[in-house]
C-alpha cells in the first residue's frame, strides 16, 4: 500500500493560522475577526503582520458575523473564527440570512471542532456544525485532515468567491499530507487504492482510516482510502468510481451521522448505487471530558474500529 | 436640490404605492412602512450621496443604506423604484412567484439597491458596521446609514453592535430607530419596555439627534444634523418618532396595521386620502 510517513505532529488550527497568514500576504483585501480568542483559532500570526485588518469583536459572536458579512459585501475576504461550537450553532440565523442567502465573501473558522477537543467537555465539543453548514444553500464545507491540508484548505476558501465553512481542531495530530499536495475544494484525494472496500473518511478520521488499510493488508484485505477534504460540494464520482470497483463503503467522521460525511455518503449511494455502508462517528449523542485519545477510543473512532466495521461492511456484500 | 413640498409629493406617492402593493397581493406590512416613508423619502432623494446609473454592491464612492427591519420592504422598494433603480411597473410583482421583490428584502436576484437580505430582526446594524469599516479600510469619506424598528432593539444582536460601534468610535455610521412604540404584540412599553432609549445610546457612546419622522421639515433638519455629528468620534443615532401607519387616518398609532394588509375597500379608502401625485405604477 502506499505509505505516508508521519512528518510530524501538529494541530490543524495552527495550519489554518498559517494559511490565513498567507492568504493575507496574497491578497490586502483579506481581513480577519475574531470573538476574544484570537491566539486560541491562531489569528495570532495574521494580527502580528497586518494588525489592522484585524477586527477584535469581544465576546459578541452575533455581531461579528453580521460585521463580516457587511465588510464582504463591500469588497472584502473576511474570515470570522470562534471555536467551531460558537462560530456556528450559536449563530446559525446570523449566518443562514447575513452569509448563505445574502451569498456574501464570509469564510466561517470553526476552530475546537470534534470529540477531540477533549477536556472542556460537551458544551465545546461541537459534534454537528457540519450538518448545519451542510444544509444551507451556497455554503461550501471544508474539513481538512492535517496540518499542511489546512493551510492549503485556508488559503484556497480564501481564493474562492463564496460563503465557506472550514473545520478543524485543537489537538496535535500527525501530519502526513505533503506540502506540495495539490488542494481543489471539491476534489477528493485517493490517498491508497483498494479492491475489497471502499474507506471514506474525513477530518482527523483520515489518518485512522489509513492505518485502518495497513491492518487490513497485513490481514489480506485491500482497502481503498479517499481523504473528504470537502463535504460539500461532496465528489460523487470520485466515491460511486471507487464504490463501482468495491461494493461496499465505511463512511468515517468525528460528527453525528446524523447530518455527517456519512448521511451525505448514504444519499449518494442510495440514489446511484445501493450497496452495504457502515459508520464511523458519533451516534446521537454528546461528548464528554477526557483527553483526545481516550475520547476517540470509548466513542469507536480508532483505527480498529474502522478495521472491524470493513469486515462487517465486506461480509454484507 | 428637492423643496421641501416636492419631497412631500414623493412621499405621499410612495404611501400610494404602499397601499396598492400589499392590498395586491393581500398580505405584507404597511404600518411601519407608511410611518417611515418621509425618512425614506428624504433619505433617497435628499440626504445621501448616491450614484444610481452606476449600481454596484459593494457601494464604493457613495453612501450606503441598510433596511434592518426588512419586513417594511414596501417603503423600501417604492423609494427605490421612484429613485430610477429599477422601473416603477415592477413594484406590481411584490410578493409574487419569480418576484425581485421578495417579502422580504433579498439579493437573490440582485434588485438594485439592495445589498443585502434582511428579515430575521437585529442583523443590519452589525451589516452595516461592516460596511462601514470597509469604507474605513478604503480611505473612502462616505457614509452608511442604517433603519431599525424601536422593538427590533429587543435583539440582542443588536446591543452588541451598539457596544461595538460606541467603543470602536465607528463614526461613519448614522443609525436611525423608528421609534413608534408598536409592535406586533402592543405597545413596545406593554411587550418589553424600551426605556430611556436616548440615555442608554449616551451610556454606549453615541451621539445622539432627535428628530419627528412625519415632519419632512423636521427630517431634513436632524439628518442634516445626523451628518454634521457623524466623523466627530463617535457613531450617530437618529431617534425618530413617527406613528405607524401615518398618512392613513383610520391605520395611524394602531398595531395591528404592523403586518395586515387593507382589503378592497380599506384600500380605496386609504387611497382616497393620498394624492396621486407622481402617477401610480
Amino acid at each position: 500500500m502506499k505509505e505516508y510517513p508521519q512528518l510530524g505532529s501538529k494541530d490543524t488550527r495552527s495550519g489554518f493560522g498559517e494559511g490565513l497568514l498567507e492568504a493575507g500576504k496574497r491578497n490586502e483585501n483579506v481581513v480577519a475577526l475574531c470573538a476574544d480568542l484570537i491566539g486560541s483559532v491562531r489569528m495570532d500570526l495574521f494580527q502580528e503582520a497586518f494588525p489592522e485588518r484585524m477586527i477584535e469583536c469581544g465576546i459578541a459572536e452575533s455581531n461579528m458575523i453580521g460585521i463580516a458579512a457587511g465588510l464582504a459585501l463591500s469588497g472584502k475576504v473576511a474570515f470570522a473564527s470562534s471555536f467551531a461550537a460558537f462560530a456556528t450553532g450559536r449563530v446559525y440565523d446570523q449566518i443562514r440570512q447575513a452569509v448563505a442567502y445574502s451569498n456574501t465573501n464570509v469564510k466561517i473558522a470553526g476552530s475546537h471542532a470534534g470529540i477531540t477537543l477533549g477536556e472542556d467537555g460537551a458544551t465545546h465539543q461541537i459534534l454537528e456544525d457540519i450538518g448545519m453548514m451542510k444544509m444551507l444553500p451556497n455554503m461550501v464545507v471544508l474539513n481538512p485532515c492535517d496540518h499542511n491540508q489546512t493551510k492549503a484548505a485556508t488559503i484556497a476558501a480564501a481564493e474562492y468567491d463564496g460563503p465557506v465553512y472550514i473545520r478543524y481542531g485543537r489537538p496535535k495530530v500527525p501530519v502526513f499530507i505533503p506540502e506540495d499536495m495539490p488542494f481543489e475544494i471539491g476534489k477528493a484525494l485517493v490517498l491508497n487504492e483498494g479492491t475489497d472496500v471502499t474507506l471514506v473518511a474525513t477530518g482527523h478520521l483520515v489518518w485512522e482510516a489509513l492505518q485502518a488499510a495497513k491492518i487490513l493488508e497485513e490481514e489480506g484485505i485491500s482497502a481503498e482510502v479517499i481523504d473528504i477534504h470537502t463535504i460539500k460540494p461532496l465528489d460523487n464520482e470520485a466515491i460511486l468510481k471507487s464504490v463501482a470497483k468495491t461494493n461496499c463503503l465505511v463512511g468515517c467522521e468525528e460528527h453525528q451521522y446524523n447530518g455527517g460525511l456519512n448521511e451525505s455518503l448514504a444519499q449518494l449511494l442510495v440514489r446511484n448505487n445501493p450497496k452495504p455502508m457502515e459508520f464511523i462517528g458519533i451516534d446521537d449523542s454528546f461528548g464528554e471530558s477526557g483527553t483526545p485519545d481516550a475520547l476517540m477510543e470509548k466513542y469507536g473512532l480508532k483505527a480498529q474500529n474502522i478495521v472491524e466495521a470493513a469486515k462487517r461492511v465486506i461480509a454484507r456484500k | 436640490m428637492a423643496t421641501i413640498t416636492e419631497l412631500e409629493n414623493i412621499s405621499t406617492q410612495v404611501r400610494r404605492d404602499i397601499i396598492r402593493m400589499v392590498n395586491g397581493v393581500s398580505s405584507g406590512h404597511p404600518g411601519g412602512s407608511l410611518g417611515c416613508a418621509d425618512v425614506m423619502t428624504a433619505l433617497y432623494f435628499e440626504v445621501m450621496d448616491l450614484d444610481t446609473a452606476n449600481y454596484k454592491r459593494d457601494g464604493k464612492g457613495e453612501d450606503m443604506f441598510f433596511l434592518s427591519n426588512g419586513h417594511i420592504s414596501p417603503v423600501l422598494y417604492s423609494v427605490l423604484a421612484r429613485r430610477g433603480y429599477f422601473l416603477v411597473s415592477e413594484l406590481a410583482t411584490f410578493r409574487k412567484l419569480g418576484t425581485r421583490l421578495q417579502g422580504h428584502p433579498s439579493v437573490h436576484d440582485e434588485l438594485p439597491g439592495v445589498r443585502q437580505a434582511s428579515g430575521s430582526l437585529g442583523q443590519g446594524l452589525s451589516v452595516g458596521i461592516g460596511a462601514a469599516l470597509a469604507k474605513k479600510f478604503d480611505s473612502c469619506d462616505k457614509l452608511v446609514y442604517t433603519l431599525h424598528g424601536d422593538g427590533e432593539l429587543q435583539e440582542g444582536q443588536i446591543w452588541e453592535a451598539i457596544m461595538f460601534a460606541g467603543a470602536n468610535k465607528v463614526d461613519n455610521l448614522i443609525s436611525i430607530i423608528d421609534v413608534n412604540g408598536l409592535q406586533i404584540d402592543g405597545s413596545t412599553d406593554q411587550v418589553c419596555s424600551l426605556g430611556n432609549l436616548r440615555a442608554k445610546f449616551e451610556a454606549f457612546d453615541w451621539s445622539i439627534v432627535e428628530m419627528n419622522g412625519n415632519d419632512m421639515t423636521d427630517v431634513i433638519r436632524g439628518l442634516n444634523q445626523a451628518k454634521a455629528q457623524a466623523k466627530q468620534g463617535k457613531p450617530v443615532v437618529v431617534l425618530m418618532q413617527t406613528q405607524m401607519g401615518f398618512g392613513v387616518d383610520f391605520m395611524q398609532n394602531k398595531n395591528k396595521w404592523h403586518g395586515t394588509a387593507p382589503n378592497d375597500e380599506q384600500a380605496a379608502q386609504a387611497l382616497a386620502q393620498l394624492k396621486e401625485t407622481l402617477g401610480d405604477y
